[in-house]
């Protein structure tokens, strides 16, 4: 900022020390005929003319290192940021918004430092030492000018006030363009699968022409602060020949003091028309700046703990009395849940579609915090774990299997880069996905939406095999075998089984196959005072015959009733 | 290495791709972006798409340029103004004759008014035109994403579609609202004062003249060195954003699986990448400006020096020289405009060279020029003639890689077919082919005699759907999802459909009802429950022929069972082809299809395919039957 400053107060002197060299041109050699003296002086304006150069190039150069080190901090912020933000915060906010917030806002961020700033400080300096030299070399015309700058200020800054607000609005609907954009992009498949193209082009295209819209709206207010501006020199400009020429004429002025007057003077011209521009993208950066911390000043919900206990023990999971809510909804989801759940035990969760299983699951991970009662891991609440720990305690396979684009090695070791090969190995095993080795280039071959596209019963194998690599203590898995088939997911079963043995595992299950890996199963169903509840607990076999919500949930009906004949048979 | 980009930049691009393929693992799909042209090509492209925009508003840029001259013209009378105002105003002055300075301010003041109004006027009708070509490049890139087919999205990448539309749009806007009004009147301004700098002193501006090649061969060397950095520019910044949005819409894996600070040092990378690339940019932009203020300086100088002598000589006015090296600084200031403009301008170049080529490619699934329309009612009678499929190669060693090898298949109207088989047997692309995702490498699909690739769009889609395990929920209400199948359904028909599939009980408990926020990627419902959404989607579309590919593997047992009822009242009056892993679904169905690498290899009625095995009678147990008992075993 320091050099800046120095460079830009360095350009200025420069730019002034022209039209100066060029008044005292005219009253001297060119008065007194001097070559020699003229010589002199052209050198003193080549020197000039080179000096202004490198000048500007110095603060190229220094400037071009610090906006974009800026501009990659805040990114590198805004990133790490979001990483960090609680899933509720992710579910509440379209990406779109976030997508524009990390491209289009941070740039106008960057050129506001990289052009913006620059204009600013030099018009400024510029301002300043020409309003002093003018009003030294002349104090009524000098006086003219700085006293035109006072009502051209006041309505300017009424006018910013006005393009604030056209401004913030756009870059809002520029996010509700790109959430659109997103989905359309994402949901291809269901749209043409239907052929609902005219319809989101219509949806895309309605967004669009109010994004238009707007901007004009945002156009119209900076032409007419710009055109407000523009009218400003020159109308001072007609007024200092008036009186310029009046002084001169009085005798009071020398002609060459004039001139040099009004070529010092079309040294502000540019700035002023400038300032237009410049206090426009000073606003825009300020709007994307607070669009940015709007979202860097979120607190995540899901907080580090302050004071850390260190559970000891062999993975004993407990919910006690574990209720929850979604934010900004009054009726519990869950309510009144308590399971124990003994180191080494897998307990099936089995309950109607919709009932809250799966966010039961994202409770253990802290991927939502319980809004009542608490969940223990070997006697120690899990918001009093170092999250790094509780996470890696706990590995969860969800029913939607994300893979990133990048290897299938990296997808399996995610957030456990020790793991070793034999794990890796080991995990494949476990998940039946012995045919990532035969992908094009094995374990490196890149999956995910850039690279192989995998079948579902794949996707979720792999997601297993994450879940299960390294032997995690404490095993989460929703609805894992969905959508294996019948073949593999029976060799699936035996190998999971053996991983179970001695984990403690949690497991949503739909089926009766998968409620087999469990030792024990909590059925969930409707509590008095609504939301969901554990109705029952028991074996399998046992619930079924003393349950009948459990055989309602999981017997196939009228299949087994056939089977029971076909048995009697 | 990306075709797209000039062959000078090899080296660097294939070092970038390098750093990024250590996590990213290896695909082939990253050997060609889009077409595979070079760099002239690419440029005589992105004109050509240029042309097209500026085209519908002729007349529009035609006024705007009348303006801006009429403008300029009146900006730049001024110090034409104050040199009369000191040569001939200040002497009369001296005289007590005060009209001719009084008549100079009056011009400058008048031309003033005049100027900043038809300012006003021009920037207002170029933000207009502007604008509007911005909404027609949106709404074209938008469109041609829509209609291009899965195939190319699958190797494109969502990513890719989001940092075309918004961050390449974004450098164009850059463009047209920053700079457009900028380089007309900079560019006028050297032109004008350029010829009034020769009529004022031809002698002087002989000098100004020399420097001129300096000033184009300046030029030359950042016309070349920026264009390739801001191509570098556009593709890494592609990269940041794919990053980006991936980690955001797989934060729940990513937080469990504590893949922050990994995540953190892979998007550092690329950001630096981006960073590297925009501080190419910048450093050359950093050299060319100054080059100019050099040369502007340089010329400055000697006009001085020789402006002087002629003085000294008396052959030129101390007026004219004043006026001319104001002129002057007019003349080069203005050159640091055009510099800024035209970086602004390789920036939206390289964009643009992006979007043309997105809007170039073709579709591989086109839609027919005539298309046929199909006999009303569409019965939904579908068959595979000699169909083959093979995915094409990826580079010329490599075989092709045959998925179906030669296919034939009549499915009669209102006949429900599940196909059963191992993980890549084949069935997701019988399944793709048949509502036309794909396109058969041989033979053709045919829905009521009629040739797929006959159809228009808008007829196949209201004949065949699909459904899928991945259902994507869409922004809004569960209503609006639902609705999605049919976009003019009153409520009525929505919640009927809704009812129809057993989806009806869990939506009337949501908190608002059909009213219901799904909220992202409808993260507010279970899997399930999207599920059953979908399927609520697929009935309401009512489609002649429906296609479910794994769509029940989600729903738990007693959902699965209502769908199961209510399949069989849908699926009586329609063709169904049916993907299942859980036999349950194929229990309803009419016939049963066992796949084998790519062949059928098992075709018969379900109870004819087990009873032939339990009867023993001939060779060993059918496939089928075999995966049928296995299935029996895992219920309870």
């Amino acid at each position: 900022m320091t050099v800046m400053l120095f460079v830009a107060l360095g350009s200025t002197l420069i730019g002034v020390g022209v039209p100066l060299l060029t008044s005292s041109i005219i009253n001297g050699p060119l008065a007194s005929g001097d070559r020699a003296a003229l010589w002199l002086l052209g050198c003193y304006a080549l020197l000039f003319g080179l000096a202004e150069a490198v000048l500007i190039l110095t603060r190229r150069l220094t400037l071009a290192s610090s906006v974009l080190g800026i501009e990659r901090d805040l990114r590198d912020d805004l990133y790490e940021h979001l990483q960090r933000l609680d899933v509720g915060f992710h579910d509440s906010w379209q990406s779109g918004q976030l997508v524009s917030r990390m491209t289009s806002d941070i740039s106008a961020i960057r050129r506001f430092f990289g052009f913006a700033l620059i204009f600013l400080v030099v018009n400024a300096v510029t301002f300043l030492s020409v309003g002093i030299l003018l009003i030294v070399i002349d104090p009524l015309l000098g006086g003219i000018v700085v006293l035109f700058g006072i009502p051209l200020s006041l309505i300017v800054f009424r006018y910013e006030k006005v393009y604030r607000r056209n401004i913030r609005a756009v870059q809002d609907q520029q996010g509700e363009v790109a959430t659109d954009i997103e989905e359309s992009a994402l949901g291809i498949r269901a749209i043409k699968s239907f052929g609902r193209r005219d319809l989101f082009f219509a949806r895309y295209d309605a967004k669009a022409v109010t994004l238009r819209t707007l901007q004009l709206r945002q156009i119209r207010t900076l032409a007419q602060i710009w055109a407000l501006i523009i009218a400003q020199p020159q109308t001072v400009l007609a007024l200092i020949t008036l009186f310029g020429a009046a002084a001169v004429a009085a005798g009071r002025l020398s002609l060459g003091t004039l001139v040099a007057f009004v070529a010092l003077y079309q040294m502000l011209v540019w700035p002023i028309e400038s300032s237009g521009w410049l206090l426009a993208a000073s606003q825009e950066a300020n709007t994307a700046a607070e669009r940015i911390f709007e979202v860097l000043d979120v607190e995540p919900a899901i907080r580090e703990p302050e004071l850390t206990r260190q559970p000891r023990g062999a993975g004993r999971l407990v919910f006690e009395n574990v209720g929850f809510a979604y934010p900004g909804s009054d009726a519990p989801l869950l309510t009144g849940i308590d399971i124990a759940l003994e180191p080494g035990e897998t307990v099936a969760i089995v309950g109607p579609t919709g009932c809250g299983k799966t966010t039961l699951t994202a409770l253990v991970p802290r991927l939502y915090d319980v809004t009542e009662g608490r969940i223990l891991i070997d006697g120690v609440d899990v918001r009093e774990l170092p999250l790094a720990e509780l996470r890696s305690r706990v590995a969860c396979a969800f029913e939607d299997p994300t893979l990133f684009s990048a290897s299938v090695r990296e997808n399996l070791v995610l957030g456990r880069p020790e793991a070793d090969e034999a794990q890796v190995e080991e995990a494949l095993r476990v998940a039946q996905a012995s045919f990532a080795a035969d992908l094009p280039w094995g374990l490196d071959t890149r999956v995910g939406e850039q690279g192989m596209s995998l079948s579902g019963g794949q996707r979720q194998r792999l997601a297993l095999a994450r879940a299960v690599l390294g032997r995690p203590s404490m095993l989460v898995l929703d609805d894992p075998l969905s959508a294996l088939d019948i073949h593999t997911e029976g060799l699936v079963e035996q190998a999971l089984r053996s991983v179970l043995a001695d984990t403690t595992g949690l497991v949503v299950a739909h089926r009766p196959s998968t409620v087999l890996l469990a030792d024990r199963v909590v059925v969930l169903g409707p509590a008095e005072g609504g939301g969901t509840t554990v109705v029952a607990q028991g074996t399998h076999h046992g619930l079924l015959e003393t349950e009948a919500v459990y055989r309602d949930l999981l017997s196939q009906g009228s299949d087994l009733a056939e089977l029971a004949e076909e048995a009697v048979r | 290495m990306t075709t797209t980009v000039d062959t000078t930049t090899d080296g660097t691009e294939d070092e970038l791709r390098q750093s990024l393929d250590d996590w990213r693992g290896v695909a082939a799909e990253d050997k060609d972006e889009l077409s595979s042209s070079g760099g002239i090509f690419l440029r005589a492209r992105s004109r050509r798409l240029l042309g097209e925009l500026l085209r519908p508003h002729k007349r529009g840029l035609l006024l705007a340029t009348v303006l801006i001259i009429v403008v300029t013209a009146f900006e730049m009378c001024a110090p034409y103004l104050v040199s009369i105002g000191i040569d001939d105003g200040i002497p009369a002055v001296r005289h007590g004759d005060w009209t001719t300075i009084a008549l100079v301010a009056a011009g400058i003041g008048g031309s003033a008014l005049v100027g900043s109004l038809l300012r006003l006027k021009f920037l207002t009708l170029a933000g207009r035109i502007g604008q509007d070509m911005l909404l027609e490049l949106r709404r074209r890139v938008f469109n041609q994403f829509q209609r291009l087919p899965i195939a190319f999205h699958e190797k494109y990448t969502s990513g890719r579609v989001i940092s075309r539309l918004t961050n390449d749009l974004d450098a164009l806007n850059d463009l047209i609202n920053s700079s457009l009004d900028g380089l007309v009147s900079a560019l006028l301004n050297v032109v004008v004062i350029g010829t009034l700098l020769a009529v004022l002193d031809p002698m002087l501006s002989i000098i100004v003249l020399v420097c001129l090649p300096a000033l184009f061969g300046l030029m030359a060397w950042y016309t070349k060195g920026s264009r390739i950095a801001y191509r570098l520019q556009r593709e890494t910044v592609a990269a940041v954003i794919v990053q980006f949005v991936e980690t955001l819409n797989g934060i729940r894996a990513v937080q469990s699986f504590r893949r922050e600070k990994r995540n953190r040092d892979i998007f550092s990378k690329l950001n630096q990448d981006n960073v590297n690339a925009n501080a190419k940019a910048m450093m050359m932009f950093g050299w060319f400006m100054p080059g100019i203020v050099a040369v502007g300086g340089v010329a400055t100088a000697a006009v001085l020096v020789f402006g002087g002598f002629q003085v000294m000589d008396h052959t030129l006015q101390i007026g004219v020289l004043t006026a001319y090296i104001l002129y002057l600084r007019k003349f080069f200031d203005p050159m640091q405009d055009l510099a800024v403009f035209y970086t602004s301008y390789q920036s939206a170049t390289a964009a643009l060279e992006k979007l043309s080529g997105v809007l170039e490619e073709e579709p591989a699934v086109p839609e027919p020029a005539e298309p046929k329309r199909p006999a009303e009612p569409v019965r939904g009678g579908v068959r595979f003639a000699d169909v083959r499929f093979a995915y094409p190669k990826r580079d010329k060693d490599e075989a092709a890689r045959v998925i179906l090898p030669d296919l034939d298949l009549d499915i009669p109207a209102g006949q429900t077919v599940a196909l059963v088989g191992a993980t890549g047997a084949g069935k997701s692309t019988l399944a793709r082919l048949m509502c036309r995702f794909y396109d058969p490498t041989a033979g053709a699909v045919r829905l009521d005699d009629v040739d797929l690739r006959d159809l228009s769009d808008r007829d196949l889609r209201r004949s065949v759907i699909m459904v899928t395990q991945e259902n994507f929920l869409f922004t809004g209400s569960v209503a609006d999802n639902i609705r999605f199948g049919k976009p003019d359904a009153t409520d009525e028909e929505v919640e009927r459909a809704a009812r129809a599939i057993g989806a009806h009980e869990f939506i009337e408990k949501l908190p608002q009802g059909y009213a219901t926020d799904v909220k992202k990627r409808g993260g507010r419902l279970s899997a399930g429950q999207r599920q059953l959404v979908a399927f609520a989607r697929a009935f309401l579309a009512d489609p002649a022929v429906l296609i479910l590919d794994e769509a029940t593997s989600s729903l738990d047992v007693p959902s699965e069972r209502l769908v199961q009822r209510a399949l069989r009242t849908i699926l009586a009056d329609r063709t169904a082809l049916i993907i299942a892993h859980r036999l349950s679904t194929v229990e309803i169905a009419d016939r049963v299809l066992v796949m084998e690498a790519g062949r059928i290899v098992e075709d018969g009625a379900p109870d004819a395919l087990i009873a032939d095995a339990q009867e023993g009678g001939g060779d060993a147990p059918s496939r089928f039957a075999a995966l049928h008992e296995a299935w029996r075993e895992s219920l309870v």
